[in-house]
């Protein structure tokens, strides 16, 4: 048998609640040889995963393979019993999950549940498999890789239990390791880290892997051979120079497309303005019980000044747990700010949101990152956009009706979606929705949670261009929080840096990679993956000071 | 959920009930017909019961069934039809009031606790918390004893043991649909608490709301049953179900009919809010 793994013509088909049945892989052809890693990219529901898992002879429930064959070292998992599967998952073939958090049990050590693998298959003594996961550790580059595994896994940072979870794959000595979007849930500055961890690893083991992911960047730098996705079927194949640089499938180029940020039309040098629309004045605020000093007791958001523009957009971007989303609540007045002012339009806003008039609540509004979260999902789309409109506007129902077509036509949806009701639609349509709602508020400022950082590439793009194509039309001001750079790139015209609740430095969106001069900046920068094979390994970033600047060390 | 809604409104016809929008299986269309033909008896009772209820119309007594007395008759020789038909008026309508009260007061402090939350939420709490410790027959037999029996007494007290049940079930369902992003958007965008419970949230818990009211019904049925065989319910000449029961319960070693048919009414009209509860459309379970 020439390949490690050959897929051939694999067909899996979902039953869904009405008894309908639903092919969801339609015959998907596939080689992988020995020592290979190969991407698998697409949008969410593109089958990426439900491929992913078949090679370990797993189907989802509700799902089955209807057809084709999937052979593992010369061995067709399909066609094997569930016995004869279970042996060779762990020792064959080896998974790491999106989530290591929530895929390690939090009452066992570490080192029990990697070593737990060695015992089921009984290939070596417990001794010897603690010695071969230390080494295991070293090779992931741990810290204390001695001792880390007697710790728990809450004990230690989200990258570092994401390279656990690898080492946990690793020690049955796998010949395919299926890597299930193990970075998307990482900070940039980490997912490095974890990147070069695995790629390590992987490179001197000879190890075969089989690497899901909807990020291209990322992708480019491990995988010898990508696979592009969509509805279930391949679209595109090839060497990962040959798909990023000379890309055929109309699909691929969207997603390359996608990823290079169409820096923001110049919106011309400020006008000279007498007041700025929203002015921060050392911001303070926070979770917990008020301490002795009037200030609570995790202070999120600590002396943050910054000022919006009228029709000029700010980004803030930082890692998960920098107080960007805090500060965005206590603008909004969700969270009262414990001191510090807020000045919006010329006037002092109160603290918390009851302290506000209507008029100010209506100018200021704020989109969430769960689009379906932020929609009640007992009401129709017509009822959710209805509802500002009354209450804001008191305008009567036939002028409703006109307005809440208009406002489906402005955020690019079609009309006949007005009766359906947020579980029916598409995650793109609901964060449509969702700016629906806030613009029929018709508001000066629209402070956006990381509202793309829930979709998927090419649907965030679009829901980007159309967020620009409102400001033009509508002259909004856009404070828009994320953690991803290219996308603040793509709208904002100033950006703030944050680290550990404090304002780092603001810089120019143009300048962004020059000009930056605080260091956490320069490391937040130089760590977004770039679409270039050699990023990864020409990268001369030192990892103490990525380590300095991760909280959990 | 997500898939499960959009599908079902798409597909099959041949399902009980569809007509209305809503499937039926035919364990919960049984159910529900139990309960209707109760409530059709309590309504027109007077109307189809065959003798008054307090005459003596057999000779004979704890009677078996016959022609005349269809269910047999009781210990001082009464028709037991008549006095089940009329017992109906007494368990069904006590009951769907106590529930009704019990329900709707436990569910609007419970949404009011979740959505305003600070002292309000503390003191509505522990307060039913603590009306909560008292055993709920122990309760019953010290107010009636008190104040003594009177259907108004009846409600009121069986209400007020029920709801502080229904306030911790609903506060509960309510706390987390109020950690939901639209509900903060409501929040900022000025709403008033009315707003928020009743078209934000409600309709949300609507359908856990509604199965739990069917079980506290069922527990209000078997609680007015309980005291009405203490003798502290519905006063004679009239009676209850659970009345009914006490009443014959000397007939138990002949078998006579008087004691079996009020304890097959009470199990009748329970199982059926159960059956029904437990086979709601799926329409109205998907609703949380």
């Amino acid at each position: 048998m020439a390949n490690l793994v050959e897929i051939r013509d694999l067909k899996v088909e979902a039953t869904t609640d009405s008894g309908r049945r639903v092919e969801i892989i339609k015959g998907i052809s596939l080689d992988i040889a020995d020592g290979e890693i190969v991407a698998l990219i697409g949008e969410s529901g593109s089958g990426k995963t439900t491929i992913a898992l078949t090679l370990m002879g797993y189907a989802r429930p509700g799902c089955r393979v209807s057809g084709g064959s999937v052979s593992v070292a010369g061995k067709n998992m399909v066609r094997l019993s569930e016995k004869e599967r279970a042996r060779i998952r762990g020792t064959e073939v080896a998974y790491v999950p999106q989530s290591a958090a929530a895929a390690f049990n939090p009452a066992a050590t570490i080192m029990d549940q990697v070593i737990e693998i060695t015992r089921i298959h009984q290939l070596m003594s417990p001794d010897e498999a603690r010695a071969k996961a230390v080494e295991l550790f070293r090779a992931l580059s741990l810290p204390e890789p001695e001792t880390i595994g007697t710790r728990y896994p809450h004990q230690v940072s989200g990258g570092q239990l994401q390279r656990l979870s690898a080492a946990m794959a690793l020690i049955g000595g796998p010949k395919l390791v299926i890597f299930d979007e193990p970075t998307t849930a990482l900070d940039v500055t980490t997912q490095i880290e974890v990147l070069r961890a695995f790629k390590s690893v992987m490179k001197a083991g000879g190890i075969a892997g089989v690497y899901v992911s909807h990020d291209l960047a990322v992708v480019a730098q491990i995988a010898d051979r990508i696979v592009v996705l969509k509805g279930g079927e391949m679209q595109e194949t090839g060497t990962t120079q040959e798909i990023l640089n000379n890309a055929k499938h109309p699909y691929t180029c969207e997603l390359l497309d996608a990823f290079e940020p169409k820096p923001r039309g110049a919106a011309g040098p400020a006008d000279p303005q007498p007041a700025p629309l929203l002015k921060i004045n050392t911001l303070v605020a926070g979770y917990g019980p008020r301490q002795t000093d009037g200030l609570p007791l995790v202070r999120a958001v600590q002396h943050v000044s910054l000022e919006v523009e009228k029709g000029r957009n700010l980004g803030i971007i930082g890692e998960s747990g920098c107080g960007k989303s805090t500060l965005a609540r206590a603008i909004a007045g969700i969270l009262p700010a414990v001191s510090g002012s807020i000045h919006f339009d010329g006037r002092e806003l109160g603290r918390s949101a009851r302290e506000r008039s209507r008029e100010q609540l209506r100018e200021m509004q704020i989109v969430f990152q769960y689009a379906d979260t932020a929609l009640n999902p007992a009401k129709s789309v017509e009822d959710i956009l209805d509802r500002p409109l009354a209450f804001y506007h008191s305008m009567r129902r036939s002028a409703r009706s006109v307005r809440i077509d208009e406002l489906l036509d402005m955020v690019r949806l079609p009309r006949n979606l007005r009766q359906r009701r947020p579980s029916e639609l598409s995650g793109g349509q609901k964060q449509r929705v969702n700016f629906a709602r806030a613009l029929a508020a018709e508001p000066k400022l629209i402070l956006c949670d990381e509202i793309t950082s829930a979709l998927d590439t090419v649907v965030a793009a679009a829901i980007i261009d159309l967020l620009k194509e409102l400001q033009r039309e509508l002259g909004l001001s856009y404070v828009f929080i994320s953690h991803d750079l290219s996308t603040v790139q793509a709208i904002c015209d100033e950006v703030v840096v944050m680290y550990a609740g404090e304002k780092v430095e603001q810089l120019a969106a143009a300048e962004l990679a020059s000009g930056a001069k605080h260091p956490y900046s320069k490391l937040l920068f130089a760590s977004v993956p770039k679409l270039d094979t050699g990023w990864l390994d020409g990268l001369d970033q030192r990892p103490e000071m990525a380590r300095a600047f991760s909280k959990a060390g | 959920m997500t898939m499960s809604t959009s599908s079902t409104s798409t597909t099959s016809v041949h399902k009980y009930g569809s007509r209305f929008g809503y499937r039926f299986n035919l364990v919960g269309i049984i159910g529900l017909a139990v309960i209707l033909s109760w409530a059709l008896v309590a309504v027109f009772a007077p109307l189809i019961i065959p003798y008054p209820v307090g005459e003596i119309a057999d000779l004979d007594y704890f009677g078996p069934m016959s022609q005349d007395f269809w269910l047999g008759s009781d210990y001082l020789g009464r028709d037991m039809l008549s006095r089940i038909l009329m017992g109906a008026r007494y368990t069904v309508g006590i009951s769907l009031a106590a529930v009704t009260i019990a329900c709707f007061s436990g569910v609007v402090l419970g949404m009011i606790a979740a959505v305003a939350g600070g002292w309000l939420d503390t003191v509505l709490s522990r307060f039913l918390d603590a009306l909560n410790s008292i055993p709920s027959k122990l309760f019953g037999l010290v107010v009636v004893a008190a104040v003594g029996s009177s259907i108004p007494v009846l409600i009121l007290t069986l209400s007020v043991i029920y709801i502080p049940g229904a306030y911790r079930f609903s506060r509960a369902l309510a706390v987390n649909i109020n950690a939901m992003d639209f509900i903060t958007v409501a929040r900022i965008r000025g709403e008033s608490t009315l707003y928020l419970i009743r078209s934000e949230i409600l309709p949300n818990i609507l359908g856990p709301v509604l199965a739990d009211l069917g079980i506290r019904f069922v527990f209000i049925v078997l609680l007015l049953s309980g005291l009405s065989f203490l003798g502290l319910g519905v006063q004679p000449p009239y009676a209850d179900w659970g009345a009914l029961v006490r009443e014959n319960i000397g007939g138990l070693p002949f078998g006579a009919p008087a004691v079996m048919f009020p304890s097959l009414a009470i199990a009748s009209l329970t199982i059926s809010v159960n059956l029904l509860i437990d086979n709601l459309p799926q329409k109205i379970r998907d609703r949380a």
